[in-house]
């Protein structure tokens, strides 16, 4: 007689079933059970520059806090409308030199720059992504890799908003503070709020775009001015941190569309677990420091994150969180067959 | 005649980048965004092939493109093989490969303009009233021998045939008996060798520098994306059209603008006919 098999069954823990009507939160237990993550992430993020004073590693967190910004973006567009943008550095080099411009050039304060270079910066890049919008696949992910370096080269050629030497002498953040905390309350405010939008009528026609856009359009709905407004907002939130990165190191120049910011967000979304957007914040926590603490390597880090995110994509596609989600929500046993 | 001549040279230099790519999509849907990766990397194999191992020129050149082959072949088979179907998951694998491959050489020192590939032939000599070096002949030579071999092969050999039959319709070549994943693993491999090809041509003529790579990739795309991603004809079509209009704007206009030009032929094409100069495929598929 053949040996005995088994398979793997998981099942939701009942404080999970319990938990997912609003009628069962009566005891602490189970309002504890859907707070507590969501809190200790927040609270967390909140408490993080106290935890940490020294100035090297406040430079760190909101460094973390910027690729964070542009990893949720990655995600939302990726995973929640189905376009792969390879050029995060786009969004990062427009939303930069518009707030340097913006500075320099006009004289506007930190607190005025920041808004417009992100609402003006989201609006350039959809109107300059207006035509390949269309694409999907393969070819909006061809063209979006282009254009930040197509970017960073026309601003070489052209010796245009200061050539190759950069915009300097912008205006930093009044304090460290400041600084950390606004981009931590950024990335709260915009994770959460991407979660609600994608679970509203509106998210529901994104994601019905990514599964199959001939449906989406013969149900009367116009693709194009959906993938607009998702495009609007990927690219406003990576303005955001194009914009608070110049005023950060006071000086913008043509490294800002380089390919850094394109990789690491889509290695932090992958490890962290795509499609979560918690996930890519996860895997920015995970990915950024550990990226600080290998700056001696040079550019084998960047071997290393390469390495690691395809490692990920074969064995562990589902990611970080998504893992831990199961383990949260389920329980697994082996039972015969 | 100055910008025929170097218009030519310009278009089997495009073409010759392009048409690795054009392969491994046409046969598998696989893009492979390693492609500069690959064509940086067997440069540096044929380097350390000539220059640490001290082999004499043609056996470190047919090593340095076996090798890469292999490479190709490897990665296919030990990565893109599991994701094959996952969009979203073979363009970052295979481009994560690639940028990993780069900065790798890169942190291995090759940097700077110290390394160069010997040329075959060197000398120059003078087409109507034109001077031209003759690797960039042999370059033009090899060339149009490869792409008349590569229309060779895919018409009158089994595998070619093969081949042709998983770019037009994958499933009824598998109902055929085309075994799809080793198909897909020779297109691979082709596709490394060809880049291989390339980059020893074409690689003499200046120095090997990473940002080679990038720059490779992207012309390499702008080609097919113009031609027609997955039409290998197309691609070589492409190539003339993106190499004459290059070097019409470096007369006309200036260099800065060489790289301009095929980025908005890239633009250009994608709006007004996305499946490219002789792209077969279906139009409902890639765009809505």
């Amino acid at each position: 007689m053949a040996a005995e098999q088994h398979r793997k069954q998981r099942i939701d823990r009942g404080i999970k079933v319990r938990s997912d009507g609003i009628y069962a939160l009566m005891s602490g237990r189970e309002l504890a059970y859907l707070v507590l993550p969501r809190s200790t992430l927040i609270v967390g993020l909140l408490l993080l520059p106290l935890l940490l004073p020294d100035l090297y590693w406040q430079r760190v967190i909101t460094i973390t806090c910027l690729y964070a910004l542009l990893a949720i973006s990655f995600d939302f567009l990726a995973h929640h409308v189905g376009l792969v943008s390879l050029g995060g550095a786009f969004y990062v080099g427009v939303g930069g030199y518009l707030a340097a411009l913006g500075n320099t050039a006009l004289g506007l304060p930190v607190w005025a720059t920041i808004p417009l270079a992100t609402a003006g910066g989201g609006i350039v890049c959809t109107l300059l992504l207006l035509p390949c919008l269309p694409l999907r696949g393969v070819y909006f992910a061809i063209v979006t890799l282009m254009y930040p370096l197509f970017m960073a080269r026309l601003i070489e050629a052209f010796d245009i908003v200061g050539g190759t030497d950069g915009i300097i002498g912008i205006d930093g953040f009044p304090n460290h503070w400041v600084e950390q905390y606004v981009l931590i309350t950024m990335v709260l405010l915009l994770l959460f709020g991407l979660r609600r939008l994608a679970a509203t009528d509106f998210g529901l026609v994104l994601r019905g775009i990514k599964d199959n856009d001939q449906a989406v359009r013969a149900s009367g709905i116009q693709v194009i001015r959906y993938k607009a407004a998702a495009v609007f907002i990927a690219a406003a939130m990576g303005c955001l941190a194009g914009a608070c990165l110049v005023h950060i190191y006071m000086w913008s120049g043509i490294s800002q569309f380089a390919l850094d910011f394109s990789i690491l967000p889509i290695a932090a979304t992958v490890i962290g677990g795509a499609g979560t957007l918690v996930g890519a914040v996860l895997g920015c926590l995970i990915l950024v420091p550990l990226s600080e603490l290998l700056r001696d390597f040079g550019s084998l880090r960047i071997v290393f994150y390469a390495l690691l995110l395809v490692a990920f994509i074969i064995f562990r596609s589902e990611g970080i969180f998504n893992y831990a989600r199961r383990k949260y929500e389920q329980f697994e046993r082996w039972i015969p067959i | 005649m100055e910008i025929l001549i170097y218009g030519t040279i310009n278009s089997i230099t495009l073409a010759l980048y392009a048409l690795g790519f054009a392969v491994v999509y046409g046969v598998s849907r696989l893009p492979n965004f390693a492609h500069g990766a690959l064509y940086v990397l067997s440069g540096f194999i044929a380097w350390t092939l000539l220059n640490t191992l001290r082999l004499p020129y043609l056996p470190a050149v047919l090593l340095a493109v076996l090798a890469t082959g292999l490479i190709g072949a490897l990665i296919y088979q030990l990565v893109l093989i599991r994701i094959r179907g996952m969009e979203i998951a073979e363009i970052i694998a295979s481009y994560a490969l690639g940028l990993a491959m780069l900065e790798g050489l890169r942190w291995g020192g090759f940097k700077g303009m110290t390394y160069t590939l010997p040329a075959l032939l060197s000398g120059s000599t003078i087409i109507a009233g034109v001077p031209v070096d003759y690797q960039r002949l042999l370059m033009c030579g090899i060339g149009a021998v490869v792409i008349a071999l590569l229309w060779w092969c895919t018409h009158h050999t089994r595998t070619g045939l093969a081949l042709r039959g998983m770019a037009q319709d994958e499933q009824a070549a598998m109902m055929l008996g085309v075994d799809s994943d080793r198909m897909a693993l020779v297109a691979m491999a082709c596709g490394s060798m060809l880049a291989a090809l390339a980059a020893i041509l074409l690689l003499p003529l200046g120095s090997i520098v990473v940002e080679n790579g990038y720059n490779v990739l992207i012309l390499a795309i702008a080609v097919c994306i113009v031609g027609g991603l997955g039409s290998w004809m197309g691609a070589v079509l492409a190539a003339f059209l993106i190499g004459f209009s290059q070097i019409l704007t470096v007369v006309y206009l200036g260099a800065h603008f060489q790289m301009v030009v095929a980025f908005a032929a890239i633009i250009v094409t994608l709006i007004l006919k996305p499946s490219g100069l002789l792209g077969q495929q279906k139009e409902l598929e890639e765009r809505v």
